[in-house]
């Protein structure tokens, strides 16, 4: 008898959709591409700030589209999924340990949360949101 | 006593001969068990009374040894650990570990793991070597706390499996090696991490992995390989620095 | 086997990663209140051009706009590897540069402000 291992191939196009651990994964990182779009966006609008006031006004009147209020919704939502999956995983990355003990994870993420939260509420206020 | 509840139970393994077969097939069992038995329990009763040429590893029967790792419907998993009852009613899919080539049936060949083990040298490399006459190297319960969740790897390979990135890229050390290196990174009495960091801080090493997460799930000693792996990269990436942007850091 | 130069990539990675999660969504929602038709007023030329014109506002602008940026383009190279396109070093080649040319620019606005 000889040693003949049969070696399988990882189909590398299509390997997320055999698990959902996959697919949770690749949402995670697709939310990228949504961030990168918007940070496009940013740039553009640095750019026309600083053509002047004219450039600036047509910048923000511009983005009163149909086309734009559905990129804000994906944007939003993929900033905000990174944010959680991001805030989730710290623990993981930057353990606490107090005595014996570890930190439980909740406290940490929740401690991000909490930040986050407050750090949005005082931007919004800032720009006279509220 | 209330009799036993049985099963109906219907396994769909996959078969390799590597002395007449040139692809892998599912081959069909039908058996009746009890409902508190494992899948590695069904398929002991195969061998004994169904198929005696069917081949699969296992020992302990009890979660410790690491040897019955095979993908139940999927997801890699002890069979010794995985109830009959939970796939009631399905057709369970019993497939050797992913990522792994295949010896034999469900038996699959765990040599390119062990190579890895080895590299990372997963044993305490003193700090500082004393004589026997001046006693033992003694250690605080929270310097024992702060390794001891990843000392309990059991070798059963299920994070290797699970790992996509380890399936891309086969030279990837993998989650189980790694873990291993930063169990013994982080031990009070070792001084080996400046000779681990040979492989850790490298592309195969921590560099390959993008955090997917799918090894801590499958770790069936509940170890967080996914967590040591990122911190390794913190720390991996701190040693850069100071050995490439701090003068003098380079020693 | 040498070892990586990855923090180099990954550092900022990390950084931008934790600067996506905390300032991200809530710029996407002023914004997203501009493109409803309310632009808050702290959108207004006269105070962003008086934020941006602040040495602070630079920094703060440059910090996020410029991590945000590279953080994306490093996911993204990820991304691109994991759905099958193996021309690794051309991706991440291409992407990195994409990423430094967007921050050059935004500190070039940023200046001229």
């Amino acid at each position: 008898m000889s040693r003949r291992p049969l070696v399988r191939e990882v189909p590398p196009t299509s390997w997320y959709f055999h698990r959902p651990t996959y697919l949770r994964y690749m949402s995670r990182e697709i939310t990228c591409i949504f961030v990168a779009a918007y940070c496009v966006l940013l740039v553009v609008g640095l750019q026309r700030l600083a053509a002047g006031p004219a450039a600036y006004e047509a910048f923000l009147l511009g983005l009163k589209s149909a086309d734009s209020i559905v990129f804000h919704l994906l944007a939003l939502a993929a900033s905000v999924y990174h944010a959680a999956t991001w805030f989730g995983a710290t623990h993981k990355a930057m353990p606490i340990q107090i005595g014996e003990n570890f930190v439980q994870p909740g406290v940490i993420s929740g401690a991000h949360y909490v930040v986050w939260l407050v750090l949005s509420f005082v931007i919004l206020y800032l720009a006279g949101v509220f | 006593m209330t009799p036993m509840k049985e099963l109906r139970v219907q396994l769909e393994v996959l078969r390799y001969n590597p002395d007449t077969d040139t692809e892998a097939h599912f081959q069909r069992y039908e058996l009746t068990c009890p409902e508190e038995w494992v899948v590695l329990d069904a398929l002991n009763t195969v061998k004994a009374e169904i198929d005696p040429t069917l081949n699969y590893r296992w020992s302990c029967h009890m979660a410790v040894c690491g040897s019955c790792g095979m993908m139940i419907n999927g997801t890699p998993k002890l069979s010794c650990h995985t109830f009959l009852r939970d796939y009631e009613g399905t057709v369970i899919r019993v497939e050797p570990l992913a990522h792994f080539p295949i010896e034999r049936d469900l038996v699959t060949a765990p040599d390119d793991f062990m190579e890895k083990l080895k590299r990372v040298k997963p044993y305490i490399i003193p700090k500082e070597k004393k004589p026997i006459s001046e006693g033992e190297y003694k250690q605080t319960p929270a310097q024992l706390m702060k390794f001891r969740q990843y000392s309990m790897c059991i070798n059963c390979m299920l994070c290797y499996a699970a790992c996509p990135e380890y399936g891309l890229t086969p030279s990837f050390i993998g989650p189980a090696a790694l873990t291993l290196a930063h169990r013994y990174n982080l031990d009070s009495r070792d001084g080996g991490r400046k000779e681990r960091q040979e492989v850790v801080a490298t592309h195969e090493g921590v560099w390959e992995c993008t955090f997917v997460g799918a090894c801590s799930e499958a770790c069936p000693a509940h170890v967080d390989p996914a967590s040591a792996l990122q911190q390794m990269k913190i720390t991996s990436s701190i040693d850069w620095i100071v050995e490439h942007l701090i003068p003098g850091g380079n020693k | 086997m040498a070892k990586s130069h990855k923090p180099v990539v990954w550092f900022p990675f990390a950084a931008g990663g934790t600067v996506i999660a905390f300032f991200i969504p809530v710029i996407v929602v002023l914004t997203f209140m501009a493109a409803l038709g309310h632009v808050p007023p702290g959108l207004s030329y006269d105070r962003m051009h008086a934020f941006a014109g602040s040495s602070l506002g630079k920094l703060v602008i440059f910090g996020v706009v410029a991590l945000s940026l590279w953080s994306s383009a490093h996911r993204l190279r990820c991304t691109c590897f994991d759905f099958g396109l193996r021309a690794d070093t051309l991706v991440a080649t291409v992407l990195y540069i994409m990423a430094i040319a967007g921050s050059l620019l935004s500190a070039v606005y940023l200046l001229q402000i």
